[in-house]
């Protein structure tokens, strides 16, 4: 293979981060007048990376001796990233604006560049050298980012309490890729495959154990997911929906690619992790919420929610699994950046993010609109129909009934009712309680794009997303196939 | 393809409600009451071209739009029905918040059309998603009626509401997922016709049973209906009452009935068990409520428990009478449910002893209730009496015991609602309050006159809603009867009698009486 063939295979990557270091360069020499510029060019380039995905890089071609795959898998999961990632970026200058404090700086679209390459690379990785290359791009870059808001004691604590968490699950991760190195004499994914399909040594599980250990931090999976809520707490919000949705949809697809191309003859041992990392997710996710009181929290503990039944799809280790997987993240990355695009709108009458429950209260009196797309999220979430996360959830159970998982569909469809209460519980205090001090608002241009974005979310969500499910429900399948 | 009515159908109100979040208060009522106007003019249109004894599933409609699941409507002699009485109710709900309901009339309008449509949609669904995206989504728009607009204790009322009918429903969906992978179709249709191997029936069919006998509702999962009913607004405890608690019923008839009959007839004792329980316990409590709404509601347990033992019989009287009792049920209890509306309208209290004397200086209205207090008791010429008549005597035919303990659910009925009748229609006036009440509006009678013809046309003249049904009905039988339990009341051989002169005349009689 030419190295132009190896480059053309990569080039959304290569978009990604040769646009990031110009932009870089720019922000240097442009100063801080030049962030909403930037910003803008950045999603530009991120536009132009989603039509680079069109070419090789989406069409099944192996790069770098096996490194790097661009099959229909990893082009999938990159339109949600790019997706979301473009999101966070139009979502930043509104919110900055608004805070005092802290302003936009020229370099957050730029690390957010850096992020989305260093997540693209993750979900296209075929070997353990390039998944750590990508996951660690991806990490660094989000550890600023959870920080930045530099003056504000809880962003800089969660920007902290990320880098320490994160570098021990790095460490984590790379002992037990040391491990499965080491048993298997390689790090490519395929001769790991077939030293799992041999003889299964002490090390080869051990190994097994502790990557997938690693992945499970990255994922926020119980018993991994101490660092979410305060991260997500404390990162600013335009951060946090980054977090919780372009990271969440890499991780969850490193993790797929990683237990199926790699470790797929070791189904019956990973699907016993899978399952419990699941079941786990899913109950700590809904019981913890239940008391919170600050929004982003709740959200927070929504996604470790939502990543459990992701992971049931997961457990159900076959191709219907897998692409039940990737149709959960879409929707779920619709639905979750519509939530934090509605707690962007969350501000006091001086302009200051709010962040309680509480003052979401009457919000259905004083912004009805607001609080109908509000409700549609959470209700979507909770995966009540005719919303399109019940859609999600369907898939998910479906695939884990048709391998024959019935007691996890059962523990998981009923545990999900915790859930639905701190969903409900949400609508019950924009409907039912009496006006509490209404929201004020922001610049008319930010109040529109944003505006905008809720609006397309909510649509998407609603019943009139249903015509997407046929196109979404072959597009997955085919995008599932591609790993097997 | 022709024109598709059903469609139509759940278009009218669901745009109709999206329309209302955007006009005012004044002319999002007249937008609904007109929405459900035509909507029951289409309903009435749908029965007029229903052809009795003709295809089984009519007005089908097949769009295979959305994936995993079908856009599959279709309706058959029960759906019909309950599709009737849904489209009937709803006008007559919009008319009953016209006055009282003051705040946020928009969405209060809209949250009813939504109601509507998914009420619809449930009966008129074909493919099993479809039916549970319907099922569940009622749970909504009931969540907000009785959470915005409910009573004082509104928000526990409408957690528990959600959240008991949501655990039932998600049981059952496991199970639906597991049908579609095994019979390879979601197509209620072929489903009812697919045999599913009897020990997987028995699992299929309590999962199913998790979530009917939460919605229907079967004691012990009644506790959510008392509370939702008295929190509810008039109108909202209407459509609970008429036609959300008619879901159990029919998803016994849709589902458990004809795609598990083994696992029907081997559970069928759990069921006549609960319902005699049901029966004679929500009667007792309904005699000792000091709430109007309570004492409707624990009737309400009793009468849908009437409807469980009517379905369990297998028989068609059984089936025919449950079909009636739910159709009667949600007249008479919708009404019933208007009756303490209207006085609730006026005096703002539901405690039964604050009234009395009604009959003094209300006289409209003491005729109306007391002929809907009748209906529920089941006096022959109203509706209650031929399905509760029926069901009991296909209950009849399979258990004489369970029979007789139902049975006491009559007198009992009589005993709650006559005291009920006594304490807030007869007697002195008690206060001046109560002197002050007026008499029926135009509005209100124009409210409870429908309701009471249809109570006595179904009482008079039951053909005209049995007929639709009757061709499915056997169709029903011709599926599970089969496997029906043996009954308890056969008549058994006698030893014959010493012959005599005429001896060989009794024998042969004796032998054709059982054959």
């Amino acid at each position: 293979m030419s190295y132009a063939a190896n480059l053309a295979v990569i080039l959304p990557e290569l978009i990604l981060s040769l646009g990031a270091i110009a932009l870089m360069l720019v922000a240097a020499w442009g100063g801080q007048s030049s962030t909403r510029a930037l910003s803008w060019t950045s999603v530009v380039v991120i536009a132009g990376a989603l039509i680079a995905l069109a070419g090789p890089a989406s069409s099944g071609a192996i790069a770098f001796e096996g490194a790097f795959r661009g099959d229909a898998f990893a082009g999938f999961a990159k339109v949600l990233i790019y997706v979301a990632a473009a999101v966070a970026i139009v979502m930043a200058p509104g919110f900055f604006e608004r805070t005092t404090g802290d302003d936009l700086r020229p370099e957050y679209p730029v690390l957010i560049l850096l992020s989305t390459a260093g997540a693209s690379i993750m979900v296209s990785s075929t070997d353990l050298l390039t998944l750590y290359v990508g996951l660690e791009l991806q990490s660094l870059a989000s550890y600023v980012l959870a920080s930045f808001m530099r003056r504000d004691q809880r962003s800089a604590e969660a920007g902290l309490k990320y880098f320490v968490l994160g570098a021990l699950a790095s460490g984590i991760l790379l002992y037990g890729i040391s491990l499965v190195y080491g048993f298997s004499g390689t790090t490519l994914f395929d001769g790991i495959a077939a030293a799992y399909a041999g003889p299964r040594t002490t090390g080869l599980l051990f190994g097994l154990v502790f990557v997938f250990a690693g992945l499970a931090f990255k994922l926020a999976a119980v018993p991994f997911h101490m660092w979410t809520p305060d991260v997500y707490e404390g990162a600013p919000t335009p951060v946090t929906a980054l977090f919780a949705s372009a990271q969440k949809v890499a991780a969850t697809a490193l993790g797929v690619r990683v237990a199926i191309e790699a470790m797929g003859p070791a189904l019956y041992e990973w699907r016993q992790i899978v399952i419990f990392a699941a079941l786990a997710s899913i109950i700590l996710g809904a019981v913890a919420a239940i008391g919170q009181t600050n929004v982003k929290r709740l959200l927070a503990y929504s996604s470790i929610n939502n990543v459990g039944f992701a992971l049931i799809g997961l457990a159900a280790g076959t191709p219907q699994g897998v692409a039940s997987v990737l149709y959960y993240l879409a929707i779920y990355v619709a639905m979750t950046l519509g939530a934090f695009l509605v707690v962007l709108q969350m501000r006091g009458q001086d302009g200051q993010p709010v962040e309680t429950i509480d003052s979401l209260a009457g919000l259905s009196r004083t912004r009805p609109g607001l609080a109908l797309a509000m409700a549609v999220f959470m209700l979507s979430l909770a995966g009540i129909p005719p919303l399109l996360g019940f859609f999600a959830k369907l898939e998910v159970f479906n695939a884990a009934v048709e391998a024959g998982l019935y007691p996890l569909a059962v523990a998981g469809f009923v545990a999900s009712v915790i859930g639905a209460y701190y969903y409900l519980r949400v609508i019950k205090v924009m409907y039912f309680d009496d006006p509490a001090p209404a929201y004020g608002c922001g610049t008319a241009f930010d109040d529109r794009v944003e505006g905008g974005l809720i609006a397309v979310a909510a649509v998407v969500v609603s019943p009139a997303g249903w015509l997407l499910l046929l196109p979404l429900g072959g597009w997955t399948l085919q995008a599932a196939r591609s790993i097997f | 393809m022709g024109f598709p009515i059903l469609s139509v159908m759940l278009a009218v109100p669901a745009l109709a409600a999206v329309a209302c979040l955007f006009l005012s208060a004044e002319n999002a009522r007249r937008l609904a009451l007109a929405a459900t106007l035509v909507d029951f003019a289409l309903g009435i249109l749908l029965w007029a071209s229903f052809d009795v004894g003709g295809a089984q599933w009519q007005f089908v409609e097949y769009q295979p739009v959305f994936g995993r699941f079908a856009w599959a409507l279709g309706i058959d002699g029960f759906a019909l029905m309950l599709v009737m009485l849904s489209v009937f109710l709803m006008p007559i709900c919009v008319g009953a918040s016209w006055a009282s309901v003051k705040q946020r009339v928009p969405e209060y309008m809209a949250a009813f059309l939504f109601t509507e449509v998914l009420m619809i949609g449930t009966f008129a669904a074909q493919d099993l998603y479809l039916f549970y995206i319907f099922f569940e989504a009622g749970l909504i728009p009931m969540y907000l009626i009785i959470g915005i607009w409910g009573g004082a204790n509104r928000i526990y009322a409408s957690y528990k509401f959600f959240l008991y009918t949501l655990v039932g429903s998600v049981v059952m969906f496991v199970a639906m997922l597991y049908m579609a992978d095994q019979a390879g179709t979601t197509s209620i249709p072929r489903l009812m016709a697919y045999d599913f191997p009897p020990q997987v029936q028995t699992w299929l069919w309590l999962a199913f049973f998790a979530s009917f006998a939460v919605k229907m509702p079967m004691w012990p999962v009644h506790t959510w209906l008392p509370d939702a009913h008295v929190q509810a607004p008039t109108a909202g405890s209407v459509i609970l009452a008429g036609v959300l608690l008619k879901l159990g019923g029919y998803g016994f008839l849709r589902f458990s009935l004809p795609m598990f009959p083994q696992a029907s007839a081997e559970l069928t004792w759990l069921i006549f068990a609960l319902s005699a329980v049901a029966v004679i316990y929500t009667s007792l409590v309904a005699l000792v409520q000091s709430d109007m709404k309570k004492l409707i509601a624990y009737s309400s347990v009793a009468h849908m428990a009437i409807v469980t033992v009517g379905l369990f019989a297998f028989n068609r009287q059984g089936i025919e009478g449950a079909m009636i009792v739910m159709l009667s049920h949600g007249l008479v209890s919708g009404a019933l449910f208007l009756c303490v509306g209207v006085i609730y309208d006026r005096l703002h209290t539901r405690e039964i002893a604050r009234y009395g004397g009604l009959s003094i200086n209300m006289p409209k209205y003491a005729v109306f209730f007391l002929l809907f207090t009748m209906a529920s008791i089941g006096l022959p010429g109203t509706s209650g009496f031929v399905g509760e008549f029926l069901s009991l005597m296909g209950a009849y035919q399979i258990s004489t015991w369970y029979a007789l303990l139902c049975t006491t659910g009559i007198i009992l009925g009589a005993a709650y609602a006559l005291y009920l009748y006594r304490r807030v229609a007869f007697g002195e006036i008690k206060s001046d309050e109560v002197r002050g009440m007026s008499d029926l509006s135009g509005r209100e009678m124009w409210l409870l006159a429908p309701i009471a013809g249809v109570v006595l046309w179904m009482g008079v003249y039951p053909e005209s809603f049995m007929a639709p049904m009757r061709a499915d009905v056997g169709r029903l039988l011709a599926r599970i009867e089969p496997a029906s339990p043996i009954s308890d009341s056969r008549p058994t051989a006698g030893r014959p009698a010493t012959p005599a002169a005429h001896g060989g005349e009794h024998i042969a009689s004796a032998g054709s009486a059982h054959p």
